[in-house]
């Protein structure tokens, strides 16, 4: 067949798919580069024009101001910039692991309490979770800092427990451990129990496979892991002691104090985050199929152990990755201590120090990266997980 | 000769059935379930009577503040401080415009969707916008009232309602981008959009916004400090929305697509017709979700400085003569954030009902 009878299938330039989108796509992209450019040459004249320095040299000057709560060294005479960028990324860290500890821990309990055969349960679970995930965090922040901390006695009228840990507006004081010589065996021996462990693990699923028999693995691992230090403790004569709070004058002395900033915002962060990561777990586990559990039953299992092996690992699978997503939320609603004044990356960077040296640019992108690492990591780390749970099909 | 009587039927024992069997299964089926109770109920009678004390029974109503005797909420600070929740600086003669605004608002949401002629919806979304500005901030014959004087709970709502309007169009536009496989370049500027927005929280972009987005436009334009939080949020809940619509877009099979093209559809013809009316329409509990997470969020202008309702509580009580209701104050605000999101939530689960046309 003579193919050059056919009518050339696309004629003009735009006739065809492919040059559209070509030209399309060079379009917007000459309109991104164009805005882009527009925008950076206007920001580099209102720069010069406003004398304000660019770069990142600034990191090296002495920052010269008070910090309230430091993970590491840091005193107002010497301390640099780039110091106050480090301090502040560790609080930011601290008040997300600690947060997301404790908003799990709630999360779970009403979760699993919104599934309660025990009616009252159910329903303070749900009122729970419906009082709290509708008012906004940045609200619940103010509301602890502002109503209930600062409500609190003075130091001298402080509310004690057992005389070592103490709560006053200044915040909440416990005391300070100390590690004497010997108190290096402590970690050697928990470290060994670790591994042991992990050891023990592999050996029971082994013999899980060979046999069939059950080995109680954690009951037997807690005990490994809480033993082992505990006597290495006694052997060594306690090196571990501790340096209790004490009232001197209007304020107290020694221990650790936990700043009323620091408590406001993990109280309304993990309460809040916990509405959202409850309702994750009650998805997850509604999302087993009920014939799953009646199998389970017919087969004669017990009820824990139906959990442990037919529930829950079918519920993980749904309730992971929301979860996953609620830690990574409640990271960046840390960000709202700014409002309070908390030392985290935002208050301590993208406020005092760009208060300080004007240089907004490089102060908002550098913070704005924190927090994109932070994404980044966490998806990796979601990707990972859902990689780990797929069903693996044969 | 005994005759055979049949005897009533007794009641069923109160063990299969009633109230007490109700409480049996429901509260006190096994000892730990017994104790959840007991634990519960404690817990209900330690919080819920101390908090209707305080906010109802032994709260003080009217009167001035050198009159409270009673222990419990002082909602006298509320209702003199009333107008400032609601309108913040704005004057208080020229109250009626807002009042005007909202009424036209209700309106408008509810007669727009029952008018038949396309011509005349159309023509009332435009001209809406433009008539509640007018009337907010004046121009035309009307006293202009700056954004500097906005607060309240007119601007958080007004904050809200821009963001979802403003951001919706360019929601969709960067979900249609992210979906297009053909154009590789359009496609990557769509998702480094989306995912470093989603990245990054909201306050860094207001900052970003207010102190960063002016260096970017020569000297001769200047922006309301207002109008530079509309565009961070603006932006911020745009990144929101596209990943919304996407997941609707994913959701509609492919022969949708392959059938309006094979009807000689163009592209746009096909979206505007055929796919997003149907992507619209599974997405709308996420999207109420989205919204009301905006919401929340419209919070956050207090940190740039502006006065939406929150702001109001640390604003009323620098107030000299009125000097320690944070808690009213808070709590007040607390009740209505938590009326608009709750009521929010449920008119989801009611529309997702009506518009479910699944047999």
């Amino acid at each position: 067949m003579n193919n050059s009878k056919l009518p050339p299938t696309s004629s003009g330039l735009f006739n065809s798919p492919q040059n559209r989108a070509i030209i399309f796509q060079v379009l917007s992209l000459v309109v991104v580069v164009l805005c882009i450019f527009y925008f950076v040459n206007n920001m580099f004249d209102n720069v010069a024009k406003r004398g304000i320095t660019t770069g990142f040299s600034f990191l090296g000057e002495t920052a010269g101001f008070g910090v309230s709560q430091a993970l590491i060294p840091y005193d107002d005479t010497s301390s640099t910039f780039l110091d106050v960028f480090i301090v502040g990324l560790l609080n930011t860290m601290l008040v997300g692991v600690i947060g997301i500890v404790l908003a799990s821990i709630i999360g779970l309990m009403v979760g699993i309490g919104r599934l309660s055969s025990n009616y009252l349960i159910a329903k303070l679970s749900l009122v729970y979770i419906e009082t709290f995930r509708n008012i906004p965090i940045l609200l619940q922040i103010l509301f602890w800092y502002n109503v209930v901390l600062a409500a609190l006695p003075s130091p001298r009228q402080s509310i004690s427990y057992f005389d070592s840990v103490f709560i006053n507006n200044r915040g909440l004081i416990m005391p300070d451990p100390i590690f004497e010589s010997g108190s290096g065996f402590i970690l050697v021996a928990f470290i060994l129990a670790c591994i042991s462990v992990v050891f023990l693990a592999k050996w029971a699923s082994k013999r899980h496979d060979l046999t069939g028999e059950e080995f109680p693995l954690i009951r037997v691992s807690l005990a490994i892991v809480v033993v082992a230090p505990l006597l290495v403790f006694f052997v060594t004569g306690q090196p571990i002691s501790a340096e209790y709070p004490a009232l001197k004058g209007f304020n107290f002395k020694g221990g650790i104090t936990i700043i009323p900033e620091l408590l406001a915002l993990i109280f309304a962060l993990s309460i809040y985050t916990a509405t959202y990561i409850a309702e994750a777990v009650r998805a997850g586990i509604e999302a087993v199929p009920p014939g799953q559990k009646e199998a389970a039953k017919s087969l004669g299992l017990k009820e824990h152990v139906i959990l442990r092996k037919v529930v829950l690992p079918q519920a993980l699978r749904v309730i992971i990755p929301p979860v996953i997503n609620q830690y990574l939320n409640l990271v960046k609603n840390s960000s709202l201590a700014t409002a309070i004044g908390y030392p985290e990356i935002v208050t301590l960077f993208s406020g005092t120090t760009l208060n300080q040296v004007g240089q907004a640019i490089e102060i908002i992108l550098m913070t704005m990266a924190v927090y994109l690492v932070f994404s980044i990591v966490i998806s990796l780390l979601l990707n990972w997980v859902n990689a780990k749970m797929e069903i693996k099909g044969r | 000769m005994a005759v055979y009587t049949m005897k009533e039927a007794k009641p069923a024992p109160s063990t299969s059935k009633g109230l007490v069997f109700w409480l049996r299964e429901n509260l006190f089926s096994t000892i730990p379930n017994t104790l959840l109770t007991l634990l519960g109920i404690y817990f209900i009678y330690t919080t819920i009577p101390p908090l209707l004390d305080w906010m109802i029974f032994d709260a003080t109503w009217s009167g001035t503040k050198e009159e409270v005797v009673k222990e419990g909420a002082r909602w006298i600070f509320i209702i003199e401080k009333f107008d400032q929740f609601m309108y913040g600086f704005y004057p208080e003669a020229l109250h009626w415009r807002p009042n005007l605004v909202a009424i036209i608002s209700i309106i408008f949401v509810f007669f727009i969707p029952r008018l038949s002629s396309i011509k005349i919806k159309f023509v009332s979304m435009l001209l809406y916008p433009v008539v509640c500005f007018i009337l907010i901030r004046g121009g035309l014959g009307l006293e202009v009232v700056g954004t500097e004087k906005w607060g309240g709970l007119m601007l958080t709502i007004l904050v809200a309602a821009v963001g979802i309007i403003a951001s919706f169009p360019i929601g969709i536009l960067l979900a249609l981008g992210r979906q297009s496989d053909n154009m590789p370049i359009v496609k990557t500027l769509c998702v480094g959009f989306i995912e470093f927005i989603r990245g990054v929280p909201l306050i860094t972009i207001l900052f970003m916004a207010s102190v960063v987005l002016p260096l970017f436009f020569s000297d001769g334009i200047e922006f309301d400090k207002l109008l530079r939080a509309l565009i961070g949020i603006t932006l911020f809940q745009a990144a929101y929305i596209a990943e919304v619509i996407r997941g609707g877009l994913q959701a509609i099979p492919k022969g949708q697509y392959e059938a309006s093209e094979s009807l000689g559809l163009s592209y746009w013809q096909g979206m505007i017709l055929i796919i997003l009316p149907q992507a619209l329409k599974i997405s709308i509990p996420n999207l109420v979700g989205s919204f009301i997470s905006l919401f929340k969020d419209t919070t956050l202008v207090l940190i740039i400085g502006l006065f939406d309702i929150l702001a109001m509580v640390t604003l009323t009580n620098s107030d000299t003569s009125w000097l320690g209701f944070e808690i009213e104050g808070y709590v007040f605000v607390t009740l209505i954030y938590w009326v608009f999101c709750f009521s929010m939530s449920q008119y989801s689960r009611v529309i997702e009902r009506r518009y479910n046309t699944d047999h």
